[in-house]
């Protein structure tokens, strides 16, 4: 700061509260809903203090879930979020990896091919090649099954260009110290790099979590059975159904539910998940 | 390409280390680009019995199509709206809490986390706060004399998305915006404010030029998210209507061909998409070229 200025650092916390407050208050507004009954909405305005439905609604859709809506248990649900987010993120982090410790410790034939056919794999979103992919998918008998929701999306460019910087940013003495000790390619790897990159990795983790959390498309079309279902995905099916039956409530529960794991993450994790979203741009 | 000065010699280690990345690209990747290319030339009649080669008939069609023409015009609308609507209220905030000294990690916390929030989500709360029936947002604009109504009305649909695509988007904005204001000199704006400069001028007319490589890969970052990862805010909140306002294209190849199952024009879609990506791809790295000599 340059000066003091009173009315510009009055000005400056106003625009910022006003800004929390807009970034707030949906889900607040949400939260409210959620803990009110059905009939609460039908004076036609929402509420905006707390009802006493907390536990009767979560404890509802946790335990057993709305099945007119096709949305089974959102404890299922969550668990298989919570798995296919975990093995999506540790996936992506192992191949790419190992990858980038490929393209920078190693000199061999086909090599910058081999790079740019990964960078590739950063112009072709899911979303755009959505048909032929559910085919490939289905042809796999993938259809259904964790593997067919995490496989087809494990592919990282972002991970693994990511890795490729810091490996560059490691010292050469550190290599040829290794290899002057007798360290074959793996054992350094193992012991030097791999201990080196565990920020990075974590940051990594952290970013690529929150991604496969909110993966949307992909299990909406590759999951028929309900056994497989990801929350993301059910509380699409919820707010579709009961939103004829004005029971918002139970639909703002499913989006607090679907959302506050990752958004626990965040807040808990801010420093590693700054550097993972800067660190992943560059 | 860069290696390390010295480097391992292995026959075909590399090449296991690199399998597994490059078969799933190999196979959920290339290929089914590959086969949305070659269908994309391709016309099947209605039994599914014949297909024929038609060159790019399915191109000339779409083009054509007043339906793909609308989608291409609400998705322009859209990614402008998102970009303009969430760089801006970012770019306010970021200024702000750069301003401050302890309190800028309090409002940068309370600021951050709708980053983690699903599209899908995201969608959905919006969609609660401008029900027409309950929502509050409808509420107060009918003290105004408005009567909002996204089912109906295509213009307040539009604007439902772009608000709860915007929202989301504030905190990665917000971020890159911290970021690049903590690189701009303070001896800058110092000298600025030794030369008589206002808050106001020191801003313009010294940070936000500086801040432009800033502001370049911002947009193009919120233009490539606008176009691919908003599905799930349109497919919970309007499903591309009313009236085709919110066809999306990324919302459009998804409809026609799974719900249409339309697979030539579909596939023609998917490429134009993949174009798109490649030249937003392009321009980002660029970018990333140009900023090593800052």
């Amino acid at each position: 700061m340059v000066e003091n200025r009173p009315f510009l650092n009055f000005l400056t916390h106003l625009v910022l509260i006003l800004g929390v407050l807009m970034v707030v208050f949906p889900v607040y507004l949400a939260f409210i809903a959620s803990t009110h009954g059905p009939t609460d909405f039908m004076s036609g305005i929402v509420p905006l203090l707390p009802g006493d439905r907390f536990s009767a609604n979560y404890g509802y859709l946790l335990g057993t879930g709305e099945s007119t809506a096709g949305a089974p248990p959102f404890l299922l649900m969550l668990a298989n979020s919570l798995v296919m987010a975990i093995m999506i993120a540790v996936g992506k982090i192992a191949i790419s990896i190992i990858s980038a410790f490929a393209i920078v410790y190693f000199r061999f034939p086909l090599r910058v091919p081999a790079f740019w056919l990964i960078f590739m794999t950063l112009m072709l979103p899911v979303e755009v090649r959505i048909l032929p992919t559910y085919k490939v998918v289905a042809d796999l008998g993938m259809l259904n099954s964790y593997s067919g929701l995490v496989i087809p999306v494990i592919a990282s460019a972002t991970a693994t260009f990511l890795f490729r910087q810091f490996f560059l940013t490691v010292p050469e003495e550190m290599m040829e110290a290794a290899r002057v000790d007798g360290a074959g390619p793996l054992k350094f790897f193992r012991d030097i790099l791999l201990p080196l990159s565990r920020t990075n990795i974590a940051a990594l983790f952290i970013i690529m979590f929150i991604y496969g959390w909110n993966q949307y498309l992909w299990p909406m079309l590759i999951t028929t059975e309900p056994h497989y279902y990801t929350v993301v995905m059910g509380i699409k099916r919820l707010a579709s159904v009961l939103d004829g039956d004005n029971q918002w409530n139970l639909v703002m529960a499913g989006v607090i539910l679907a959302g506050l794991p990752p958004v626990l993450v965040i807040i808990f994790m801010q420093r590693l998940f700054v550097k993972g979203l800067v660190e992943t741009e560059k | 390409m860069q290696t390390k000065r010295t480097v391992f010699h292995s026959r075909i280690l590399p090449y296991f280390l690199l399998a597994p990345q490059l078969i799933i690209t190999l196979i959920f990747f290339v290929w089914p680009a590959a086969q949305a290319i070659w269908q994309s030339f391709l016309r099947q009649d209605p039994f599914g019995l014949k297909v024929t080669f038609v060159w790019f008939a399915n191109y000339t069609r779409l083009l054509d199509d007043p339906d793909y023409l609308n989608a291409l015009g609400a998705t322009f609308v859209f990614s402008v709206g998102v970009t303009v609507l969430s760089m801006g209220l970012s770019l306010m905030f970021a200024v702000a809490v750069n301003r401050l000294l302890r309190s800028g990690r309090f409002y940068t916390t309370l600021l951050v986390w709708p980053y983690a929030v699903a599209p899908a989500a995201a969608g959905l709360l919006w969609w609660f706060m401008f029900n027409p029936s309950v929502g509050i947002i409808p509420y107060l604009l009918s003290f105004l004399g408005y009567e909002w109504n996204h089912r109906l009305h295509t213009g307040d649909a539009i604007v439902l998305i772009i608000i709860a695509a915007a929202w989301k988007q504030i905190s990665y904005n917000f971020l890159f915006f911290v970021a690049g204001l903590q690189s701009v000199p303070q001896s800058l704006t110092e000298a600025a404010a030794i030369d008589g400069a206002g808050p106001f001028k020191r801003f313009w007319t010294v940070v936000f030029p500086l801040l432009s490589p800033t502001t370049f890969f911002l947009a193009v970052i919120n233009i490539t998210y606008a176009m691919f990862d908003t599905f799930g805010i349109v497919d919970a909140t309007t499903s591309g209507g009313p009236s085709q306002s919110t066809n999306i294209l990324v919302y459009k190849v998804y409809a026609d061909g799974f719900i249409g199952l339309n697979l030539g024009p579909s596939a023609a879609q998917s490429v134009i998409l993949m174009l798109i990506v490649v030249v937003l791809t392009v321009v980002q790295f660029r970018w990333i070229e140009r900023k090593v000599q800052y």
